[in-house]
């Protein structure tokens, strides 16, 4: 029954990207543009009659759930998905990465130098991929379940170590975090959400643009035929460690870009904000949205984000939710909504320009 | 610091340890139980000590009426009567995580061997029917109301779909592991009285010094648990050895489509093993209450990962490397945070774990569970 | 005359108290099509194993084009010109048939993530070879008009025939093929004989190892035979038809002898 409901709008889906394979590129491109401009205007959407009303959260400002929650959890989902999703790597600790972008931010800005944010930001991404490194290098020869396990134990290790070190501020954590440089007219104070959705947004189209091209070259197949059998992909040439390693990497790497813009936002941090319940939150993100699709993790970031919010009952039970859905989920769908389509139709992971080409 | 200070210390630490290192082994059988016969981690048996301990809560304070106070002091109990207290906490505890465990295993992991059923099904159904009246009411008790009307048909339908049989992949296990593991916890956390905050239990053994050991004073608590935990691992082992079920249980985890074509009901087997886990936590709950006269929702969490990784440094599918990898982990915690401090108490544990897996992942006794030898 | 290509030389296989391989050499020249058989259980897969890196000998050495690859990572042992298919077919099912063949095709390449993010011309230039490239071998196996099906949903021959293509798109210089005619009737057993025949015709040179033996003793120059890990004959198939040991190894189990 439920199933019928998922299954039916994943078949919508898959007709629209039928139908959105067969336009030509004036028609692509268009479309690209009306979605990526009316995004930007999300946070107009609740002064839409009817459909506004629908749509907007009640409690909490509609413009800030998109971008405190929303940005977040979809930049996280990403990240996570290229690891958990191509690569087959159960990552339980993905938040380590993101408390690594955070606090590397707020020591650069605030605590321990006046570094502005912009010049913050590659830091700290790149300090989030070493962290990355670190971790992989050792661990990824384990098995799954091991691995998950060890995944889990660093995301704690980071945040056990945030808190009791004063050098990270200990429990107090840090405050006075630097803010993202006035541009484009844009004003990034205290209040107003929207600079940083708009910036969030940005960040998100970027991660998008450069996590498809890895997707459909040799670094996605090289995932995905590790995922699939790691031993076959090993005989068929890959280099299964330095690819899974890559994986680890770029999904630190996201997952830390995304700490560098929450901690912008919200100014002050402390080892609190980055609890094992929330590497839970993102693995049901990626899950839940279709893992190994990049359009079924950024589905899956908005709904754990925004639901709870526009559903108040559910926002103090919203971690037991998603536990029970990650349960359901994988007794009845494992693939995710909106699973990856494989072949036949008109998805191929190579850097072709029609379809017709290929299938001749 | 003098001498004698230290060997003072020494002791002290090593018999604490080697109590909290009794708790970590039998937490860890289970771990390295279900991983022998079913190579998953079981991500939520954590969860199902954590509900053991509730059970003794429960038991102490509700079934046997203890208050935790009596004219402000502790209800100390002596003689028989304490050892009869003791006895009805413990079974209950037992009772509380072996039936978690058995509903664990049918409602998270049957229906993705492709054989779900019944039982699981309507929990599941009951959930799901839950969830979605959450969406539009607020009252919990509507909300149970609701979801138990609606269960019925839903369970149905679930029915149906698992008459279909798929197995799921792998990862899937694993998913499903930490999903319920994080929805029991959460849910005792959201809906019990305390909510998220610790819960007293009660206190009904006096913790005199039971004997004196090289300068050091050794207290009756840790000695019940440390002799408690040797009686049930001893308890467990001859199931394991001499049973029929047991024998069940070793021949699934060395062949289970061989064991399956030889007679053995693979199913009743898979039952009977998360059964044992589970009583072993709740064993390891109940004395767990019984020294730290405290628990909250997510004491599971860290004390399950410290277990998991005994289980591992012992030799995973070994039950005689569950009990070393607990006593010693016990050991090395106890005597790390006395050189670190105590806040790096955790982090000891993990990295113990992460240079295990590292350097020897087969455990100091290896693999086992499988061979004739246990 | 024909140069040594691959050279397995006094190679013992132990796994704990089991020898699989004992003191077993076996040399395969260059445009040879040699067929490994033996009783079940006799260590071919083994052989394999231990040829293409999955095992390292614990006795013994493999050397390949006068350089050795005892114990070499398997993916540089690919690297080296040493592919192979499998068994059990292992595919990676939830991608297409042609995707698959590009990632043995992939095994070739210079360029990684950089290039992939940054498109540049090499990248460009290498992906829209290793795509040409895979239809070329996608339609010498005769399985391209599935080429954008996913591999799980390919009928068993042609995931078969998927198998060998996708090792063929690493540019090898040996070809194992572990039981590649199992599960085949009579006509498909023919149709890839002569495939085999076809591919060494391209310069590859064939290892083969395979129960039936209407397949082997047709295509194969040489056989060797092993059994109980140890090899007991090595020559023209009709020698070792007719070989007293090979026949005793096989007493009764050979339903296919003429």
């Amino acid at each position: 029954m439920a199933n019928a409901i998922v299954s039916s709008f994943q078949r919508g889906a898959d007709s629209f990207g039928d139908a959105f394979h067969r336009m030509n590129k004036w028609q692509k491109y268009s479309f690209y543009a009306i979605v990526i401009v009316a995004l930007y205007l999300a946070p107009f959407w609740p002064d839409i009659p009817v459909l506004g009303q629908i749509i907007d959260t009640p409690g909490t400002q509609f413009s800030t759930v998109l971008n405190d929650q929303v940005i977040i959890f979809v930049l996280v989902a990403l990240g996570l998905n290229v690891v958990v999703g191509l690569a087959g790597l159960l990552d339980l600790g993905y938040v380590g990465f993101y408390a690594v972008g955070a606090y590397v931010t707020a020591i650069l800005t605030s605590a321990h130098g006046n570094l502005p944010w912009l010049l913050a930001l590659p830091v700290a991404v790149l300090v989030s991929m070493v962290f990355g490194v670190v971790l992989g290098a050792p661990t990824l020869r384990l098995r799954g379940d091991y691995l998950a396990i060890v995944t889990l134990g660093f995301g704690e290790i980071i945040r056990l170590t945030a808190k009791n070190m004063d050098w990270l501020g200990a429990s107090r954590g840090i405050s006075k975090i630097g803010k993202p440089p006035s541009i484009l007219g844009l004003k990034f104070g205290v209040l107003d959400p929207k600079p940083y959705y708009y910036l969030g947004l940005t960040l998100v189209l970027i991660v998008v643009f450069v996590l498809h091209r890895l997707e459909y070259s040799r670094v996605g197949r090289a995932w995905v035929s590790i995922r699939e059998d790691e031993d076959a992909a090993e005989l068929m040439g890959v280099n299964t460690f330095k690819f899974k390693l890559w994986a680890f990497t770029i999904g630190a790497a996201v997952g830390g870009l995304a700490g560098v813009h929450y901690a912008g936002k919200v100014g002050f941090i402390n080892p609190d904000n980055f609890p094992l319940q929330l590497s839970i939150l993102f693995l049901a993100a990626v899950v839940l949205g279709g893992s190994g699709n990049m359009y079924g993790a950024i589905l899956g970031g908005v709904l754990v984000a925004y639901v709870p919010e526009r559903l108040r009952n559910f926002a103090d039970k919203r971690v037991f939710v998603f536990g029970v859905v990650l349960v359901l989920m994988m007794v009845f769908r494992p693939e995710g909504i909106l699973p990856k389509r494989v072949g036949d139709e008109h998805k191929k992971r190579t850097t072709s320009t029609s379809a017709e080409e290929v299938a001749s | 610091m003098p001498d004698w200070l230290i060997i003072r210390t020494f002791w002290d630490l090593t018999v604490t340890g080697l109590a909290l290192g009794s708790i970590y082994a039998l937490v860890a059988l289970g771990y390295t139980l279900v991983y022998g016969v079913l190579r998953l981690i079981n991500f939520a048996h954590s969860e199902i000590f954590m509900v053991g301990t509730f059970g003794s809560l429960l038991a102490s304070s509700q079934f046997l009426n203890i208050p935790l106070l009596e004219d402000g002091n502790y209800p100390y109990r002596t003689g028989m009567t304490l050892i009869f207290f003791l006895v009805i906490i413990l079974i209950i505890a037992m009772l509380f995580s072996g039936i978690s465990a058995v509903l664990l295993e049918r409602v998270a992991y049957r229906p993705l061997r492709g054989n779900g059923e019944g039982v699981g099904a309507v929990v599941l159904a009951f959930l799901t029917a839950f969830i979605i009246s959450l969406i539009f009411l607020d009252d919990t008790k509507t909300n149970l109301i609701v979801a138990l009307a609606l269960t019925a048909p839903i369970s149905y339908s679930y029915l149906r779909i698992f008459k279909r049989g798929r197995q799921a992949p792998r990862l899937a296990f694993l998913i499903s592991a930490i999903g319920a593991s994080t929805a029991i916890a959460e849910a005792v956390g959201v809906w019990s009285k305390n909510g998220r905050d610790q819960y007293q239990t009660v206190r009904i053994l006096e913790k005199k010094t039971l004997f004196n050991l090289f300068g050091t004073n050794v207290r009756i608590d840790y000695v019940i648990v440390i002799v408690g935990a040797m009686l049930m691992m001893t308890a467990l082992t001859l199931f394991v050895n001499k049973t029929r079920l047991g024998r069940g249980v070793r021949a699934v985890a060395q062949d289970a489509e061989t064991s399956r074509i030889l007679g053995v009901n693979v199913d009743m087997i898979i039952i009977v093993t998360f059964a044992l886990g589970g009583v072993m936590a709740g064993g390891a709950a109940m004395l767990f209450t019984l020294v730290y006269d405290q628990t909250r929702f997510n004491i599971g969490f860290i004390l399950g990962v410290k277990s998991f990784t005994a289980a591992v440094l012992g030799g995973i599918g070994n039950l005689k490397g569950a009990l070393l990898g607990g006593l010693v982990l016990g050991l090395v915690e106890n005597y790390g945070s006395a050189i670190f401090g105590g806040q790096w108490k955790d982090v000891i544990a993990f990295t113990v774990l992460l240079v295990v897996l590292m350097f020897r992942p087969t455990g100091l006794l290896g693999e086992s569970l499988g061979k004739a030898r246990v | 005359m024909s140069e040594v290509l691959l050279d397995f030389n006094n190679v013992t296989m132990q796994f704990g108290g089991v020898t699989a391989l004992s003191e077993v050499t076996l040399q395969i020249q260059r445009g040879e099509i040699l067929g490994l058989i033996g009783p079940n259980g006799a260590g071919k897969t083994t052989c394999f194993n231990v040829m293409t890196g999955v095992y390292s000998p614990t006795i013994g050495s493999v050397t390949f084009n006068g350089q050795s690859v005892t114990g070499l990572k398997r993916h540089h042992i690919t690297k080296a010109g040493i592919a192979r298919t499998f068994q059990n077919i292992r595919l990676f099912s939830q991608m297409t048939a042609l995707e698959n063949v590009m990632v043995g095709a992939d095994a070739r390449k210079k360029s990684s993530v950089g290039g992939a993010i940054l498109r540049t011309p090499r990248q460009r230039r290498e992906e829209n070879e290793a795509r040409e490239r895979s239809m070329e071998l996608l339609t010498f196996m005769g399985i391209a008009d599935r080429a954008n099906n996913a591999a799980r949903n390919l009928p068993y021959g042609y995931q078969r025939r998927l198998e060998i293509a996708r090792a063929l798109a690493t540019e090898p210089q040996l070809l194992c093929l572990d039981e590649p005619a199992a599960g085949f009737n009579p006509a498909e057993k023919q149709e890839l004989n002569e495939l085999i025949l076809k591919i060494r015709e391209q310069g590859y040179t064939v290892l083969l190892i395979e129960h039936d033996m209407n397949v082997v003793m047709k295509v194969s120059d040489r056989v060797a035979v092993l059994d109980f890990g140890k090899k007991i004959a090595d020559g023209k198939p009709d020698d070792v038809r007719n070989n007293p040991d090979v026949i005793a190894a096989y007493l009764g189990v050979d339903d296919n002898a003429s």
